[in-house]
């Protein structure tokens, strides 16, 4: 499966506050919370962002809350996968969980710009920088968690596998 | 080769005598937690799945917390639904406005986690109760549907990092400062991904509401658990407080830890950490003239009853700076109820202070005390990324009941030492 759009760049420590600040948590509706993905960092973001676009950030991306609002904001958006050098556990988690690709590549957050067009193969690992003609190579995840993000899912992980038994 | 608490209480959980970092173990649960906030997406999650009862009713607990009693039309309509959903599967552990508390204050006083326990709860700061000997982590909403219908978890054993703690901290120094002190030292990933695992004599003179804080924080290093070599306090606390039967763990004495730190409390400092991060700690002596417009005592990092019997210390006989709002919001029912016995209540409203009923409240920017552009507030909670009590433009400054109480007074942030008598 391939992904192609263009970057929306971040720095370090982007955390779950201004991914999706706590006051619109009183709705669990991806329509809603998209509309606030990013605001207090970067209020025109749901204005430019389109389907396939891809946020790319350096270290401990989504550090802070639990919030599974984080990554379903980031869904909602329409954003097709994240790309830091590091990201923080629970939201590194939840986002496998949902089923939004979330690839950690330290090579590909130094050299990657805002505004630069990606291509992501994920079948194959590799990150095309068609901007700037560079590829990035990502580390495999651990087979059990592919087949949670093949299922498309935590759920439909536990599902398949309670029909099993 | 040694394993650490953390990951010996893994093993257990998980049927295996041994365990190493990196592994991946699904392991049994004691218990599963949500608030209102969170445990709404659970819900929706846990019908896809297709089980028509949770796994063990008594092995859930669901507080609404974060914007209750409600905070406003959505907020009651995601209140309902958590109370409709523990009624029809019957959670033994729901706890109603009346007898609701902060979760995470609320769940060892209720004693439903024990030493040697695995906890896992839609919440980032359920390494709280890593204070009690138990495995306590964070995890998101469709985690708790899964750990609800399943009743077990897939998790990846962390390495850990080993803090023994030495000397004895000074008169207005707690749990806060040296947490803040540590969160400082390495950074808000510094325990990426790892254990934070507290052990050494200095343990002696931390409470067991020092070590709820310390463990509480263990999150905004990056860590996944934090987690208290379990010793008599802690076993006090538990029986005390739980008819479960605990279990102790302790750490081999081959163990290999990614990096050791000797913290002598002696040192530590009151300390804040300054907009907009955790990780931005200095001590009391560089802060410098810092105003303030609010200040908050409480959350399930502060409101308990060390918290609060602090902060009136520091209160008794004095006045909230004119321009000041002090917001104190203890942690649950028992506490308020224990705090207006010892006279507490009437020192704060006397000093002129409000005094809320449990909620996280402002916290997380929610309710009972948010922030407008350009206001600053100092105060006992957990994280001051940018707009986390309010407006985008206000500024939160983290620190203890005894930094926060007096800064009230004074109107800019303030040493304890100052005007303590």
């Amino acid at each position: 499966m391939k992904v192609k759009g263009t970057v929306f760049k971040y720095g370090d420590n982007i955390d779950t506050d201004v991914i999706i600040p706590a006051r619109y948590l009183n709705t669990s509706d991806p329509k809603e919370l998209a509309k606030h993905c990013m605001e207090d960092i970067e209020p025109a973001f749901v204005e430019k962002v389109k389907p396939g676009d891809i946020i790319v950030a350096n270290k401990n991306f989504g550090c802070g809350s639990s919030r599974e609002h984080a990554p379903i904001a980031i869904k909602a958006c329409g954003v097709s996968c994240v790309i830091a050098s590091t990201f923080a556990r629970i939201f590194y988690r939840n986002a496998i969980n949902i089923g939004i690709p979330t690839l950690e590549c330290e090579e590909a957050s130094k050299n990657i710009e805002q505004g630069d067009e990606l291509e992501v193969d994920f079948r194959t690992g590799i990150i095309h920088n068609l901007t700037k003609n560079q590829t990035y190579k990502v580390q495999p995840f651990p087979e059990f968690m592919q087949e949670i993000i093949k299922a498309g899912g935590l759920i439909n992980y536990i599902k398949k596998n309670m029909t099993r038994v | 080769m040694g394993m650490t608490m953390t990951q010996k209480i893994l093993a257990a959980h998980a049927g295996s005598e041994l365990v190493k970092a990196g592994q991946l173990i699904q392991a049994d649960l004691d218990l599963v937690v949500g608030n209102d906030i969170t445990t709404p997406i659970a819900i929706k999650e846990f019908s896809k799945i297709g089980v028509d009862k949770v796994f063990d009713r008594g092995k859930v607990a669901i507080v609404p917390d974060h914007f209750a009693p409600n905070k406003d039309i959505k907020a009651a309509e995601q209140c309902k639904m958590i109370r409709e959903f523990s009624r029809e599967k019957e959670i033994k552990n729901y706890f109603e406005v009346g007898e609701m508390g902060i979760e995470h204050v609320l769940i060892p006083e209720k004693g439903l986690v024990v030493s040697g326990d695995v906890v896992i709860g839609a919440d980032s700061h359920t390494c709280t109760y890593g204070a009690l000997g138990a495995f306590a982590t964070g995890v998101g909403s469709t985690d708790m549907a899964a750990g609800m219908a399943t009743g077990k978890c897939w998790f990846k054993v962390p390495a850990a990092l080993k803090f023994v703690l030495n000397g004895r901290p000074s008169e207005f120094v707690s749990g806060k400062d040296v947490i803040l002190f540590i969160i400082g030292m390495i950074g808000v990933d510094g325990a990426r991904y790892k254990s934070m695992e507290f052990v050494g004599e200095g343990l002696l003179h931390l409470s067991m509401d020092s070590r709820f804080t310390i463990a509480n924080m263990a999150v905004e290093a990056g860590g996944k658990n934090g987690i208290f070599l379990v010793d008599e306090k802690t076993l006090e606390y538990v029986k005390s407080h739980s008819m479960k039967p605990c279990k102790v763990f302790e750490p081999d004495e081959d163990t290999v830890y990614d990096e050791i730190y000797e913290i002598d409390l002696s040192y530590i400092r009151p300390t804040v950490a300054f907009p907009h991060s955790p990780e931005n700690a200095k001590p009391i002596d560089e802060v410098g003239d810092i105003q303030i417009d609010q200040a908050v005592i409480g959350s399930c990092t502060n409101g308990r009853m060390e918290d609060l019997r602090m902060a009136a210390r520091i209160l008794k006989g004095k006045r909230v700076g004119k321009d000041v709002r002090l917001i104190i919001i203890p942690g649950t029912q028992s506490i308020y109820l224990k705090a207006l016995e010892e006279g507490l209540i009437r020192t704060f409203i006397q000093a002129g202070a409000v005094v809320s009923t449990p909620t996280c409240g402002p916290c997380l920017g929610g309710h009972m005390g948010v922030l407008a552009k350009g206001e600053r507030a100092v105060s006992t909670t957990n994280r001051n990324f940018v707009g986390r009590m309010g407006h985008p433009e206000s500024e939160v400054y983290l620190a203890s009941p005894a930094v926060t109480a007096a800064s009230a007074v004074t109107g800019r942030i303030t040493d304890p030492e100052e005007i303590s008598d």
